[in-house]
C-alpha cells in the first residue's frame, strides 16, 4: 500500500502548491501507517526532484519523454494509473488545479476510484474514508464517504500548511510505454505572459470592484499591489466593461483563488463574488458603503472612499519596506 | 456535426444554503432552481457554432440527468434554441453515476462534440466531463474558454496558467469549458418558448451504477471573526495590523 501524490512542474520547477501536497500526502500516509511515492511527469533536473523528499515524499518516479511535453490528458491518466498499480496506491493526491480537474476524474473512471475535489482539511476518518470538500460555492462543506478501494483526493490550494521533515527520499526514473499513436490533442499555439505574479500562485490579491469608478483610477491599486508583491484582480463587471482584463476576473464565473491575504476595493461583497475569494485567510474591505456585504466576510475593513485610501496606504506600506 | 450539452440544474446562485433534519441534505424548499451557469453558456456556444452554416453542425441536443420533476429545466433549454433533450430518469447520488448514466447515451445516440461545463455551483466537483470521456475513451480537452470550426476541424482555445494554448483534436471529444467560452447567456424569446413545446425529449432509464461516493453530512463554514475597522484617515494602521497581528505581509 502506498498513498501516491501527483506534483505537476512548471518548466521544470516546482512551486508552493507542490510542497503543499506532499505534506499533505504524508500526513494522509502517516494516518494509514504507510508511506508516499511522489510521481512527476515532463522534463526536470534532479536537485528540484529531490525538494519533494524535505516535505515527507519517500520515493519519487520521475517520467520523461518527448511525448508529455504538453498535457494530453489520456496520455498522462495512463502513466499516473499505471504508476498508482504499480505502488499499491490505495489513495491519490493530486492539485484541485486545472491539471488536477482535467485528471482526476478520467483516473476515477480508469481505476474505478471515488473522488473527492475540492478537500481542505486532512481525512475525517480512514474507516469509512471520509473527506471534508467544499460544496455550494463555499456556502457549504460536506463530509464525503468514499466508498471505493482506491480514492482519489484533489486538495484546494492553500489549504494545508507546509510540513519539512528529514529527506531520505530515493529518485526512480520510470518507464512507461506511450505509444504516439495514442496522443490525441495537439498543441499548435502557446500564448503566455512572463514576469507577472500569476494570480493564481500569489499569497496576496489587491482586486478592485465597480466602485473604483473609473479605468483610470487603477493607478493606485496596481501601485498597492506592486508594493505588496501583489497579484492584481476584479469584480466581473469591472472585466465585462473592459476596465480590467479578463483574466483577472475572480468570482464564481472566474478565477477561485485562496491567497493569504486579499484585499477588496470598491467591491460590494455578492455571494458570486465571494464564491471565488472566500477560501482567503483573511479578507480587508475598503468601501465607503458601511454596510456592504464584504464586511462581513472581511477580519479587516476601512469605511471610507478608496481613491483617498489607496494613496495612503502605498505610502504606510512604503514607509513599512523601508 | 452533432453537439451534445451536458446541462445539471442548480439551486440560483444568491440563494442562502440551509439544510434538511440531520444536515444529510440541503432543504430545497423555496428554492429557485437554475441551469448550471456553465452549461448555459456551454449552450449558447453551441448554438452560436450552429448559427453559421459554414461550421456544418447539424444539432444541438442537450442532456439532464433528473427525476421529472427537472424537466422545466429542460424546457427552458429547448426554449433557448436546442434540437432537442434527453433525459436520463434517475437522481444524482454521485459525478461517477451521472457520467456513467450520461456515456451510456451518447453510446446509443452518438455525438462529435460533447460539452460540459467546469462544475456545478452546488457540488463543485468537476469531474463529470473528465468522466465521460473516460467512460467513452475519448479525448477530453479541460479549462477550455474557447471552440470554433476551422475547415470542418474543431479549434479550442485551453487556459493554462499565465496564457492560452491553441489545441486541436479530433471528433468525438469532451471540452470541459470555464469563462470565455461565450459572453452572455442566450436567453429564450416568446417563439422559443411556445416551439420547446412541441421539440422532443427522449427520456431513458439508468443503467445499474453503483456510486463510489456518499455525502454523509453537511455543515456550514466555520463563522469568520468579526470585523475590525481602522479608520480612513489612518490606514497605517491597517498595513500594522496586517504585518504584526495577522502576519499575512
Ligand atoms: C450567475 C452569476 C454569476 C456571477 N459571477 C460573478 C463572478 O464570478 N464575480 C463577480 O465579481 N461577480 C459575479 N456576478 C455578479 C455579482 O452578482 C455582482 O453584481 C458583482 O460582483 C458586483 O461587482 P462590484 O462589487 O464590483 O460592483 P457593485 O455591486 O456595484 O459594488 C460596488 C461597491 O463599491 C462601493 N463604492 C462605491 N464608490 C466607492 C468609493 N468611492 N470608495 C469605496 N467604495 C466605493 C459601493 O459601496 C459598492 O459596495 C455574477 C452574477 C450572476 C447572476
Amino acid at each position: 500500500m502506498s498513498v501516491l501524490v501527483y506534483t505537476e512542474n512548471w518548466d521544470g520547477k516546482f512551486k508552493k502548491i507542490s510542497f503543499e501536497l506532499v505534506s499533505y500526502a504524508s500526513e494522509v500516509a502517516k494516518m494509514l501507517n504507510t508511506t508516499v511515492t511522489a510521481l512527476s511527469i515532463g522534463k526536470i533536473d534532479e536537485t528540484e526532484l529531490k525538494k519533494l523528499g524535505n516535505y515527507g515524499s519517500q520515493k519519487i518516479i520521475s517520467v520523461f519523454n518527448d511525448l508529455v511535453e504538453t498535457l494530453d490528458n489520456q496520455v498522462y491518466t495512463n502513466i499516473i494509473s499505471e504508476v498508482s498499480i504499480r505502488e499499491k496506491a490505495s489513495v491519490i493526491i493530486i492539485s484541485n488545479n486545472n491539471t488536477g480537474k482535467a485528471l482526476a476524474p478520467r483516473l476515477s473512471v480508469r481505476l474505478k476510484a471515488g473522488v473527492g475535489s475540492c478537500v481542505s482539511k486532512l481525512p475525517l476518518n480512514i474507516n469509512p474514508f471520509t473527506v471534508y470538500k467544499k460544496t455550494y460555492s463555499g456556502n457549504a462543506f460536506a463530509h464525503l464517504v468514499i466508498k471505493s478501494d482506491v480514492r482519489i483526493i484533489t486538495l484546494a490550494q492553500n489549504s494545508f500548511n507546509l510540513i519539512e521533515t528529514e529527506n531520505n527520499a530515493v529518485i526512480e526514473k520510470a518507464d512507461v510505454t506511450v505509444n504516439s499513436s495514442f496522443v490525441k490533442t495537439k498543441v499548435t499555439d502557446v500564448k503566455k505572459q512572463t514576469g507577472k505574479i500569476l494570480l493564481t500562485d500569489a499569497d496576496i490579491v489587491v482586486s478592485g470592484g465597480r466602485g473604483m469608478k473609473s479605468p483610470d483610477n487603477w493607478t493606485h491599486l496596481v501601485e498597492l499591489a506592486e508594493a505588496l508583491g501583489a497579484a492584481t484582480a476584479c469584480s466581473r463587471p469591472v472585466s465585462d466593461e473592459g476596465w480590467r482584463p479578463h483574466e483577472e476576473h475572480t468570482g464564481q464565473t472566474g478565477k477561485i483563488i485562496a491567497p493569504n491575504l486579499y484585499i477588496a476595493v470598491g467591491i460590494s461583497g455578492a455571494t458570486q463574488h465571494l464564491a471565488g475569494v472566500s477560501g482567503s485567510k483573511y479578507i480587508v474591505a475598503i468601501n465607503s458603503d458601511k454596510d456592504a456585504p464584504i464586511f462581513e466576510a472581511a477580519q479587516y475593513g476601512i469605511v471610507g472612499d478608496a481613491l483617498k485610501v489607496l494613496p495612503k496606504l502605498v505610502s504606510a506600506v512604503k514607509e513599512m519596506k523601508k | 456535426m452533432k453537439i451534445l450539452v451536458c446541462l445539471s440544474n442548480v439551486p440560483d446562485t444568491t440563494t442562502k444554503i440551509k439544510f434538511s433534519e440531520g444536515s444529510s441534505s440541503i432543504d430545497t424548499t423555496g428554492i429557485q432552481w437554475v441551469i448550471n451557469p456553465w452549461d448555459e453558456l456551454s449552450l449558447t456556444r453551441a448554438l452560436e457554432l450552429k448559427d453559421d452554416p459554414a461550421n456544418g453542425i447539424k444539432s444541438v441536443t442537450v442532456a439532464h440527468v433528473g427525476p421529472v420533476s427537472s424537466e422545466p429545466t429542460i424546457r427552458k433549454a429547448l426554449a433557448i434554441g436546442a434540437d432537442d433533450a434527453v433525459r436520463i430518469n434517475a437522481e444524482s447520488p454521485d459525478a461517477y453515476y451521472v457520467a456513467a448514466q450520461l456515456a451510456e447515451v451518447i453510446k446509443k445516440e452518438q455525438f462529435d462534440i460533447i460539452l460540459c461545463g467546469i462544475e456545478s455551483s452546488d457540488y463543485n466537483g468537476s469531474m463529470v466531463g473528465g468522466m465521460i470521456s473516460e467512460f467513452l475513451e475519448i479525448p477530453s480537452i479541460s479549462a477550455v474558454s474557447g471552440i470554433k470550426i476551422e475547415s470542418g476541424n474543431p479549434v479550442i482555445t485551453r487556459e493554462i496558467d499565465g496564457g492560452k494554448e491553441i489545441v486541436t483534436v479530433p471528433v468525438p471529444f469532451v471540452a470541459i469549458v470555464q469563462k470565455g467560452i461565450s459572453k452572455e447567456p442566450r436567453i429564450a424569446a416568446m417563439r422559443g418558448i411556445m416551439l420547446a413545446r412541441t421539440k422532443p425529449v427522449k427520456v431513458f432509464e439508468p443503467v445499474t451504477v453503483e456510486p463510489l461516493t456518499q455525502i454523509v453530512v453537511f455543515e456550514k463554514p466555520a463563522p469568520r471573526s468579526a470585523c475590525r475597522y481602522v479608520d480612513a484617515e489612518n490606514p497605517a494602521q491597517l498595513i500594522d495590523l496586517l504585518q504584526n497581528e495577522a502576519k499575512v505581509i
